[in-house]
């Protein structure tokens, strides 16, 4: 079994990373019965006598004693950590894997890449490299930040280029939150330009999210539970949005609900790495699906069901519907429409009470409404995980490589050339010491880039595989010294 | 390979080692392989202890011993240790394994018979191969020799493995390989899962091309069982209504029991066979360029609709037959007109000069150039089948087990209409009767076929594989770990070798 460390940066980041912490424990409390200190804990926990000074008190087996994340808190402003190292969960972290300043990035990039990056690197390396030695097998590094503004995104991605030198074997997942339309940060689409290049260059995988599509799950869900509809009660700790009993009422913060949509996602992801189950699924094997070249790694990401009805006589085609739901733009994670683009890579992640069976059918069910690129007609990636999530009986997600990612990076180039072209804020930038204007200018080549790569495989829908090779040939490193016809007829059906 | 038979005229009465069958090792390698393998040891486990054996007891007893002696080794506080090695390089699906073994009661796995690592191979063939596989080389060997030492005699090994994920694919090449160097005069027969047509796994028609060319070179024979096939039977002939991966693993498990559980030799009907793997090898494949195995067994249904159910050998061989024929996977595929339905879309030319396979109409590589194999009429010479437009097979067995077996009449699988020109059906054909039933089934009737069978599923992933490896997706992936370009082109022209050998059957 392997462990993964979560790393999360800047105020959005580690409130998401609070809220992530507290289900986590929720989770493996309601799993754990026994208090006994396994294999699934250990994943994102260490065990700590906390009598013990010093570094010597991890606990391999037995009972639980103290159950330390296993997680590196970066923040340049005090506030947020502060807030949770006085909070309900403070005895979860290690006080010693922290980093924070006072001043802040003043929602620069720069600042954050660049000053606090050079300024903070080495104690970046040491808490990073503590963090991996008290694993067995370090499998998975999650970073968690958002792209609008300066530490999560700066400092964030700073971050990335020293997990990839310092841990070339170690995956770098990264879950970042996009800025909506109205986001009130005006720089933010500079922010978000030019953590971009950085997530292309350095991460193995990303799952954008963004603010608007989580706030329309929440408003869905709002509907639902003060619909008041005879008999449709939704149990409380099932709700894709709900906290434990950790974090008291008061304590809510505005973005919680928000906030406990990403947390249940990482949660989900990683369930089947966690949990025994008929047909497991690593986190090495996400990568390796759904990543088919190294430049188109970000993945859509849908949850379902968003709550449970604790009407029990629902009929079974609930479960049908929750393979359908996870094909809606309304489930999305991210303000796009799968089911109208082209599918790279699909992977259906689904826990609790659901067998083969069961995925096979709605597999053949929804596929025809679905456009796949021609060379992965198939691509479809499954994993059955016994344990379901708290609240539910069965739950999916769905992680697609899909091209609907491209309306979300397109609109952030023109958000961003509107205010390039003026040259708005942009001394901010300029005057921080190792940025010029080529680091825009790459920013946006990069970025430009990668939507011509989506763009170039739009334009394959609907076309025959032999004309597709004068398409995809570009890609091609060896010339193909072999052809191969297609198979007209076989003797046997 | 040997034969006890010469043996059992003098000596008869009791059965001192000598008579016990010689004995497997069993590798269960990755989720899949480590799944599949507990469920069949205890499906043989538990048939062995049957009471419905509708035979002598002592009939029963010589039968439980060989069975024993096959798969088991000796008891400790009474308890039967399976003859296995389980590898997987994560522990959540071994630590299962164990111990669903040893809530059984009736059987468990060695303690110190396991091998496992931290972290999986991430569905990634070359990971499998090229890393787990050298690393821990030494590890897995050790444990692999310390079974071997187990067995009074040896028989060979049995590997199961999936080809769609990283483990059971790469590792299990490589590990096969290894027995090669390692055990040259020891028999290997590898036991293959095909993936689902519909994606499990998204790289596996790579894997399992990878998978396949390399076993090809280094595996005696691929006893293959579809995912699609199986989950049909369970829908279906057993009419499960939520098919879990359990129950596609025990049709499989019951398929593969009544194949390996002792039987009689034609010769002796006195002793059970000695030499499982030894017999089936000899019997099926004649041919190195032949290796494809695959299983049919009649009847399989719930069990409430069995105790319904009376059958006849007549019936149960006409519909096998019928299955072979017609390439059906399983009983109900076999229609009244299944003739019409097996017949071709295969155009026969009789111009010699065109290679068989493109009239056969697999179009594979656009070879000009290629040597007859030796043994083989040269290409473009048609054998009389196609006309027919029947399966053509290598070889067949017949394993028939229960009631009034001996009345059993198998002249239609004698028929050379089903054979490969070449080969003439008292060489290719061989039938195993035994009197003791199998797993509550008063008779039941099982073929093993080395036959076209298995050339469409295997032309369909080689499409997929190309298809998707002309566009080069996911190739970084597998050089990332040293499987280049070049190792998947070879892996597809030894593939549309094999299929071009099937094809000109």
């Amino acid at each position: 079994m392997t462990q993964s460390v979560v790393v999360q940066v800047g105020q959005c980041g580690n409130q998401i990373g609070c809220c992530f912490w507290d289900l986590a424990l929720r989770e493996h409390a309601a799993v754990n019965q026994k208090g006994i200190y396994d294999e699934a804990i250990s994943s994102f926990f260490r065990n700590v006598d906390t009598r013990v000074v010093g570094d010597g008190g991890s606990i391999s087996k037995g009972k639980i004693c103290s159950l330390k994340a296993r997680a590196v808190l970066i923040d340049m402003e005090e506030g947020v950590v502060n807030e949770i190292l006085q909070g309900p969960l403070r005895d979860v972290f290690d006080t010693k894997q922290l980093i924070t300043d006072i001043s802040g990035s003043g929602n620069n990039w720069a600042v954050g890449h660049k000053v606090f990056g050079s300024l903070y690197q080495d104690q970046i390396l040491e808490k990073l490299r503590k963090s991996a030695e008290h694993c067995d097998c370090l499998q998975c590094f999650f970073i968690i930040h958002s792209m609008g503004g300066g530490t999560g995104s700066g400092l964030g991605t700073f971050l990335l280029k020293v997990l990839e030198d310092e841990f070339p074997e170690v995956y770098r997942f990264v879950t970042s939150i996009y800025p909506s339309g109205e986001d009130d940060v005006i720089t933010s689409p500079y922010n978000s330009m030019l953590a971009m290049k950085e997530l292309n260059e350095h991460a193995d995988c990303v799952l954008p999210i963004d603010n608007q599509s989580l706030f329309d799950i929440i408003s869905k869900i709002d509907l639902m539970v003060n619909s008041g509809k005879l008999g449709t009660t939704v149990k409380p700790n099932s709700l894709v949005t709900s906290s434990s009993g950790t974090l008291k009422k008061r304590h809510k913060k505005p973005f919680d609900a928000m906030n406990n949509i990403v947390a249940n996602l990482l949660l989900n992801l990683t369930s089947s790495a966690r949990f025994e189950g008929s047909l497991n699924m690593d986190l090495n094997e996400i990568s390796m699906n759904l990543v088919p070249f190294p430049q188109l790694h970000y993945l859509v990401s849908s949850l379902t069901p968003l709550y449970t009805l604790t009407d029990v006589n629902i009929p079974p085609r609930r479960l049908d519907q929750m393979f359908s739901d996870a094909f809606s733009k309304d489930h999305q994670l991210l303000q796009a429409d799968p089911k109208h683009s082209l599918y790279l890579a699909c992977a259906l992640m689904v826990r609790g009470n659901v067998q083969i069976s069961d995925l096979r059918r709605n597999i053949e069910r929804l596929k025809p409404s679905l456009q796949f690129v021609s060379w992965n007609q198939e691509g479809w990636k499954t994993s059955l995980c016994s344990v379901p999530p708290v609240g539910h009986s069965h739950s999916l997600l769905a992680l697609a490589n899909n091209t609907c990612v491209k309306p979300t990076f397109m609109e952030l180039k023109e958000r961003f050339m509107r205010l390039y072209k003026k040259k708005a804020h942009l001394h901010h930038y300029l005057q921080v010491e190792g940025v010029e204007k080529s680091c825009f200018t790459e920013a946006v080549s990069s970025l430009s880039a990668l939507i011509q790569e989506y763009d170039q495989l739009d334009t394959t829908k609907n076309m025959p595989n032999l004309e597709l090779r004068k398409y995809i040939s570009r890609f091609s490193a060896v010339s193909l010294t072999y052809t191969r016809c297609n198979p007209q007829h076989l003797p046997f059906k | 390979m040997e034969h006890a038979h010469s043996f059992s005229v003098v000596f008869r009465g009791n059965t001192p080692s000598l008579w016990l069958s010689m004995s497997i090792v069993t590798v269960q390698l990755g989720q899949c392989g480590n799944q599949i393998g507990f469920e069949v040891f205890d499906a043989l486990l538990s048939d062995s202890h049957s009471s419905q054996g509708l035979c002598s007891k002592r009939e029963n007893e010589a039968y439980q011993a060989s069975c024993k002696e096959r798969f088991f080794s000796e008891e400790e506080n009474g308890v039967p240790i399976a003859r296995a090695v389980l590898v997987d390089m994560e522990p959540k699906v071994i630590n299962q394994t164990l111990s669903k073994a040893a809530q059984s009661g009736q059987w468990k796995y060695g303690q110190h018979a396991c091998f496992c690592q931290k972290q999986g191979s991430g569905n990634n063939w070359a990971y499998g191969y090229s890393v787990h596989g050298p690393r821990h080389e030494e590890s897995i060997m050790s444990l692999i020799r310390k079974e071997v030492e187990k067995c009074d005699s040896f028989s060979g090994f049995f590997i199961i493995m999936s080809m769609a994920g990283g483990t059971g694919s790469g590792l299990g090449a490589f590990v096969t390989q290894n027995l090669q160097d390692q055990y040259p005069n020891s028999l290997k027969m590898n036991h293959i899962i095909w993936p689902y047509g519909t994606g499990e796994v998204i790289v596996q028609n790579y894997n399992s091309i990878l998978t396949l060319s390399h076993l090809y070179r280094s595996s005696d024979a691929l006893l293959v069982h579809e995912n699609d096939a199986v989950h049909k039977i369970c829908a279906k002939l057993m009419n499960i209504k939520q098919i879990s991966f359990s129950d596609i693993n025990q049709v499989l498990a019951h398929q593969l029991g009544s194949v390996f559980q002792p039987t009689y030799s034609a010769e002796s009907s006195f002793h059970y066979r000695r030499n499982p793997l030894g017999d089936l090898m000899e019997h099926l494949v004649p041919h190195p360029e032949f290796k494809m195995l695959s299983v049919r067994n009649i009847p399989h249904m719930s069990e409430n609709s069995l105790a319904y159910s009376t059958f006849t050998w007549a019936g149960l061989l006409k519909h096998l037959r019928q299955m072979l024929i017609s390439n059906a996977k399983m009983e109900e595929e076999v229609g009244s007109d299944c003739v019409a339905q097996a017949s071709l879309e295969l155009l026969v030319s009789s111009d010699p000069s065109t290679s068989a396979s493109q009239s056969a109409g697999i179009t594979g590589i656009d070879w000009h150039v290629r040597p007859p194999l030796s043994g083989l009429p040269p290409l473009g010479k048609m054998s009389l089948n196609k006309d027919l437009h029947f399966n053509t097979s290598v070889a067949n067995l017949v394993i028939l087990r229960g009631k009034d077996v001996q009345s059993a009449d198998v002249e239609g699988f004698k028929d050379p209409a089903l054979y490969t020109s070449w080969l003439k059906p008292v060489n290719a054909f061989n039938v195993w009767k035994t009197q003791r039933a199998f797993s509550k089934y008063e008779k039941s009737a099982v073929l093993v076929s080395n036959s076209q069978f298995l050339v469409k599923p295997l032309d369909t992933i080689v499409g997929k594989a190309w298809n998707m490896f002309a566009s080069k997706a996911y190739i970084h992936q597998y050089t990332k770990f040293g499987i280049e370009e070049e190792d998947f082109l070879d892996s597809f022209t030894s593939l549309e070798q094999v299929v071009a050998s099937y094809c000109n059957l």
